[in-house]
């Protein structure tokens, strides 16, 4: 049976291979998405309401291959990567508390021609419900092409199916997509595997402490610092196309906001002015930038074209203004102010017109962040601790969903299913990033390779 | 936009000039030539005089025994009675030496989102300025910056320690 394969283009170089950036820009035709589709459309019965899904077993065996062949991607060959790629599948699934995933290592490993057409007794009576299958295939023009397969075991029945071209150097892609495939087909919620986060690595004393801008996937996997410590950067944030980073760095002294270009490694300041800037944010469609500035001590954010141009100040009084996060449409801005005598949250429209308070429920309200599905709005609660909490549009429905002694900094998963945020530790102040779930359920601590804080969770990959 | 990136690209090269064994920061250095090949430069110690020089921070410091710092209540930025007589010693120190250039550093404690301290240390360091500003001291030889909770003094988590590291520090230029 031929496999219907959406190809993913490489549209980067080689360069891109010899400096790990994320220049490794994939588009997806069209016409190859739509024929897989097809295959799809009658499986409603199987996309399982939000209570049961959730309990359904997923046997994930290694991926096959058509012949193992040597890949950059892994040292021992495609078989090896092969089980790999199901490892990651598993592990995407298993770390997030969705499903009761089962992984390659303690499954039989089907053959290549088994892909397409699973060896169902092996299957049946392993409490799984779910099986995924896949392949990987190496290329002549070294390229891999991963294939995945969902299918029904009660049903015997194919559910959905994908398939992706990679470069070797991002083999880990393909894993997260078919992870992304598996989880939106059986919960119905949209794909957040494949996506990357930045943040600021922490090591050193709490009263010395380096702070590095940092990026990683939304697994940890593919670590890289990009600053190198020398001067304190913090509050990083992608730009929605993932080729800059706003932050926060000291390296002439003072806060400044820099956009960094991730493809040449330059950056520029937000705005020409020698006055601090801070608390960047991207428009959803990148083409604006929000910063704080303090004039004469007095902070009010503005808004800029990402290309540069005339900043447009949105908020006028005396006291903090400070943040501010877009509506999913663009249209609206929520943030922080202190003119009540604390920090509360605030929405405006977002020319700055309009504004008003939304939270009235007891404590203060920081660094909200609106859900990138638009209904739910998560913030900072501080009383007397700092819990992480969400409330709908209109400051109402507040749900405490964390209770660490310092939770701060909510960040959405691009499907507005996960809050990643993070939480210090009292007297050494060490910090670690921690995710939970809309329900407050799953809450786990990421694996960094040092300390971390102020993550910032970009969408799905282009 | 072309001036700031050549300032960008400036500061880097003085932050390789300074410190050769360290890369620099994130960009690479524009004139690759101002490099590691030269005679090594031995890491600057700070000497040890005899007496502080006037009008430097070990002299500030001295002289100031710990008026050099004013301490603020919880997301308050006011002059209090007792901060007011701290900057009063150092508008006097500052007018006494002409030359002396000073940073005022604010600070809040960790008790706060990292964001809106930044907001509240500017707001600090500029309240100071801004008295001392009135008790005649040219501005021009006064500038601000927030370390928002970056740098704490007092690294306990306590009400002790927070209330120590509210505060806003003037530090002598060198």
């Amino acid at each position: 049976m031929m496999l219907k394969t959406a190809l993913l283009l490489f549209a980067g170089c080689t360069a891109c291979l010899a400096t790990p950036a994320l220049a490794q820009t994939l588009t997806l035709p069209g016409e190859e998405l739509s024929t897989v589709e097809q295959a799809d459309d009658e499986g409603l019965t199987v996309t399982v309401t939000a209570d049961a899904w959730n309990d359904l077993g997923i046997a994930i065996p290694a991926f096959a291959t058509n012949a193992d062949v040597a890949t950059p991607a892994n040292a021992a060959g495609t078989g090896a990567l092969g089980t790999e790629l199901a490892r990651v599948v598993f592990n995407d699934l298993r770390n997030n508390g969705l499903f009761r995933p089962v992984g390659p290592d303690s499954l039989p490993r089907p053959g290549y021609d088994q892909i397409a057409s699973p060896a169902w007794p092996t299957w049946q009576g392993r409490s799984a419900e779910m099986l995924v299958h896949g392949y990987v295939r190496a290329n002549p023009d070294g390229r891999l092409t991963v294939g995945c397969y969902l299918y029904d075991v009660a049903l015997q029945d194919e559910l959905v199916r994908e398939g992706w071209v990679v470069t070797p150097a991002e083999w880990r892609r393909a894993a997260h997509k078919c992870a992304d495939l598996v989880y939106s087909r059986l919960s119905g919620e949209s794909p957040f595997f494949d996506s990357r986060i930045a943040y600021i690595a922490e090591t050193g004393p709490k009263d010395n402490r380096i702070k590095r801008l940092a990026i990683m996937d939304s697994d940890g996997a593919n670590h890289r610092f990009i600053t190198n410590g020398q001067s304190t950067a913090l509050t990083p944030r992608y730009s929605p196309d993932y080729s800059r980073i706003a932050y926060l760095s000291y390296q002439d002294g003072h806060p400044r906001i820099y956009v960094y270009d991730i493809d040449s490694g330059r950056q520029t300041l937000v705005t020409e002015s020698s006055n601090p800037t801070f608390a960047p944010r991207w428009s959803p469609d990148g083409r604006y930038l929000l910063y704080s500035m303090a004039i004469a001590g007095n902070t009010d954010i503005y808004r800029i074209p990402a290309t540069g141009g005339t900043p447009q100040r949105l908020t006028t009084g005396p006291s903090i203004e400070v943040g501010g996060s877009f509506s999913p449409d663009g249209r609206q801005i929520v943030f922080e102010s202190d003119q009540s005598g604390e920090q509360q949250c605030y929405i405006m429209n977002a020319d700055g017109s309009n504004q008003r308070r939304i939270s009235f429920f007891g404590g203060r309200c920081a660094t909200p962040e609106w859900s990138p599905r638009g209904d739910q709005i998560a913030f900072t609660h501080i009383v007397g601790d700092f819990h992480v909490a969400v409330m709908d549009t209109s400051g109402r429905n507040m749900r405490t969903l964390t209770n660490g002694w310092q939770d701060e900094a909510p960040t959405w998963a691009p499907n507005g299913r996960i809050i990643q945020f993070f939480r210090s530790a009292r007297d050494n102040g060490d910090s670690a990033i921690w995710q939970v779930d809309l329900t407050g359920e799953n809450e786990r601590r990421l694996n960094t390779p040092v300390g971390a804080s102020d993550p910032a969770w970009g969408p799905v990959l282009p | 936009m072309k001036r700031l990136t050549l300032l960008i690209a400036a500061s880097s090269v003085l932050a390789l000039a300074a410190c050769k064994t360290n890369p620099p920061e994130v960009l690479p250095p524009v004139q690759p030539t101002v490099a590691p090949t030269m005679t090594p430069t031995p890491t600057p110690v700070p000497t040890a005089p005899a007496g502080p020089i006037a009008g430097s921070q070990a002299h500030f410091s001295r002289t100031m025994a710990g008026r050099d710092v004013i301490f603020f209540d919880t997301d308050k930025f006011n002059i209090d009675s007792e901060d007011a007589a701290a900057l009063r010693a150092q508008a006097e120190y500052m007018l006494q030496y002409a030359s002396a250039r000073a940073t005022i550093e604010g600070h809040a404690d960790e008790r706060g989102t990292r964001e809106y301290n930044l907001a509240l240390g500017e707001r600090r360091a500029t309240s100071a300025r801004n008295y001392l500003v009135s008790l005649g001291v040219p501005e021009s030889r006064l500038q601000v910056v927030s370390y928002g909770e970056e740098r704490p003094a007092v690294t306990a988590s306590n009400e002790q320690a927070w209330a120590r590291n509210r505060r806003a520090v003037t530090v002598m230029m060198q």
